[in-house]
């Protein structure tokens, strides 16, 4: 490692922060962005799988809480594909990569949504799971990210409430409501194991090195096993883990091992919805481009 | 166009750096900061500026020292400790 | 009494089956920073929805939801522009236009109503309407002159009359039904008066 990169390192690994315009070693850049653009990718194609039940949502409550719900991540969006642009990747670009599958997105949006418990579930526990690795995100080295991940923290907050909402409402009505949140429980614990990624160890994770990210992957999947399981089980559900317990003694959680293969799967473009959400992203897009046309041929 | 957002969170305080947004114009800008940044009520107020127009300095010389205009320019502990001394009041520490 | 409530309901169901369509961009509409402006319109118009049909289920003796979903396809009083699936951006802004247009007309004539909680009411929703008839004007200055734009706009004008004068509702197109069934599909798995 050259000179000037290794002081870089010590720099970030010493807490520095570095904005848009500052000097960045090669592959400090090319991993930020790609890490980041992921990101976006996933709040955007995330939007997909929830938007399907804004129409069908069953009383005007929850009708409102799930359009801002995906309003948000649509704005997250935003937030993330900006970040990008300004290292230097502009947001058109970033379209027609997801679009293409050239660039990637998280696991657990290329799954199916089948019911209203699904709603309950994936705003109470994906957007769980989401939040602690942006909760991890607030002291990346790179600032412009940082600073975004603290307004997106703050929207998040309102998501996991209504998720649960939506969920206890739920368990506390008829049979079958309860069997819609169990059976959709049962679809997600999967995806929702494998989110966090496989067990690399942080102190070989060159995400972690580089301060982009500051919890390694097997810490993250600890901390939201340890905050919703509980949350889980007292409401009399189950999860599709015969192993799954906590070991007193050393305060970790035992699991079966997430099938790693499939993640690498279905993030290489291969879930079940891929292909049919990308063709949706894909069809928007075209359809509305004559709209971005008028508007950039106007441009003052 | 890119905008830059500043916002203020409640009245009296500053205006900070809240994010950038992409407009063909400023009717469009005024309308998409205050959706971005104050759909739930979660700021006081919005400067929204066409990123073009914001000048960036962050270049300052001072390669002389110039410490007499900052408090670390007046060590005054010493001589405090003598002119106690001569007049007799040394506190507890000093003596 | 019943006649305030079908006056409130003509316009509550507008507003609702507008703010159904108008979700439906909700993710996909042209760019990141319109879809999330777009969104708020269209949570507004539900909120408006809902705000009318709380008034009016006190005066019928039920709720808001119950009014909003638990009616048949038939019994809803909205003027047909606001049921059409108009997956085009060029008329889903052509409606936004006409109907703000006929919308403003409508709430200045509520706020001038003898009804105190409804001229109230009215006043209350078209402050936050000021910035949806900013939002239609800013697009029609960029669209006016985009020929599938103009088009739109002429074809979806002479439905807009039925927003100002209710008497030229007749009847709902077949898009109202087939959006009645996905909007009430969850809700009615379940027997009536399930809470979600």
């Amino acid at each position: 490692m050259e000179e000037r990169e290794r002081e870089f390192l010590e720099y970030v690994q010493g807490g520095g922060q570095v904005e848009a315009g500052d000097w960045m070693p090669d592959e400090y850049r090319t991993r930020l962005r790609k890490f980041i653009e992921m990101h976006g990718n996933s709040e955007l194609m995330g939007v997909l799988p929830e938007r399907e039940w804004i129409l069908r949502a069953p009383t005007l409550q929850r009708k409102l809480a799930l359009t801002a719900k995906v309003q948000d991540e649509v704005g997250h969006a935003q937030l993330i594909y900006r970040v990008v642009e300004d290292l230097g990747k502009p947001r058109e670009q970033c379209l027609d990569d997801l679009i293409s599958g050239k660039s990637k997105f998280h696991n657990v949006f290329h799954y199916p949504t089948k019911t209203w418990g699904d709603v309950g579930v994936i705003a109470w526990l994906v957007d769980a799971a989401a939040i602690i690795s942006q909760k991890a995100l607030l002291k990346c080295s790179y600032a412009p990210y940082a600073r975004i991940m603290k307004k997106i923290c703050w929207e998040e907050s309102f998501h996991i409430l209504h998720g649960r909402d939506v969920v206890l409402t739920l368990m506390n009505g008829t049979d079958d409501q309860r069997g819609l949140v169990q059976e959709a429980l049962d679809r997600w614990w999967g995806p929702l194991m494998q989110f966090h990624g496989n067990p690399i160890p942080a102190d070989e994770d060159p995400m972690v090195i580089w301060r982009i990210k500051s919890q390694g992957n097997d810490e993250a999947r600890q901390q939201f096993l340890d905050g919703y399981v509980p949350q889980i089980w007292e409401l009399g559900l189950t999860v599709p883990d015969p192993k799954l317990g906590k070991d007193e003694a050393s305060g970790r959680w035992h699991y079966t091992e997430p099938d790693w293969d499939e993640l690498m799967h279905v993030v290489t473009g291969h879930g079940p919805r891929t292909e049919d959400r990308l063709d949706l992203r894909r069809t928007a897009r075209e359809n509305s481009a004559w709209v971005r046309s008028v508007l950039l041929a106007e441009a003052a | 166009m890119i905008y830059e957002v500043f916002r203020q969170e409640r009245k009296g305080q500053a205006f900070q750096h809240a994010g950038s947004i992409e407009a063909p114009d400023e009717r469009f800008a005024q309308w998409y900061a205050r959706e971005q940044y104050g759909r739930r009520g979660e700021s006081e107020a919005l400067w929204v500026v066409e990123r073009d127009s914001i000048m960036r300095i962050d270049d300052f010389v001072d390669e002389l020292n110039r410490n007499y205009h900052r408090v670390d320019g007046y060590p005054l502990k010493e001589k405090l400790k003598e002119a106690r001394a001569r007049a007799g009041t040394a506190a507890p520490r000093d003596r | 009494m019943q006649e305030r409530a079908q006056l409130l309901l003509e316009i509550a169901d507008d507003e609702l089956i507008l703010g159904w369509r108008d979700s439906e961009w909700t993710g996909i509409a042209p760019f990141l920073e319109e879809d999330v402006a777009f969104s708020s319109i269209a949570q507004n118009e539900v909120g408006h929805a809902r705000a009318l049909y709380e008034l009016a289920a006190r005066d019928l003796g039920t709720t808001a939801d119950e009014l909003a979903f638990d009616r048949t396809p038939e019994e809803y009083r909205c003027a047909q522009l606001v049921e059409l699936r108009l997956p085009g951006w060029e008329h889903t802004i052509a409606r936004h236009v006409l109907y703000e247009q006929a919308d403003a007309e409508r709430l200045e004539r509520l706020k001038a109503s003898d009804d105190a909680e409804v001229a109230g009411l009215a006043a209350k929703i078209d402050r936050e309407e000021v910035y949806h008839r900013l939002h239609a004007e800013m697009w029609l200055e960029r669209l006016k002159d985009e020929p599938r734009f103009t088009a739109a706009l002429d074809e979806l004008r002479p439905l807009a009359e039925a927003v100002l004068d209710p008497s030229l509702r007749d009847g709902h197109t077949p898009e109202l039904a087939e959006l009645w069934d996905e909007m009430t599909s969850v809700r009615r798995s379940q027997p009536a008066g399930t809470t979600w």
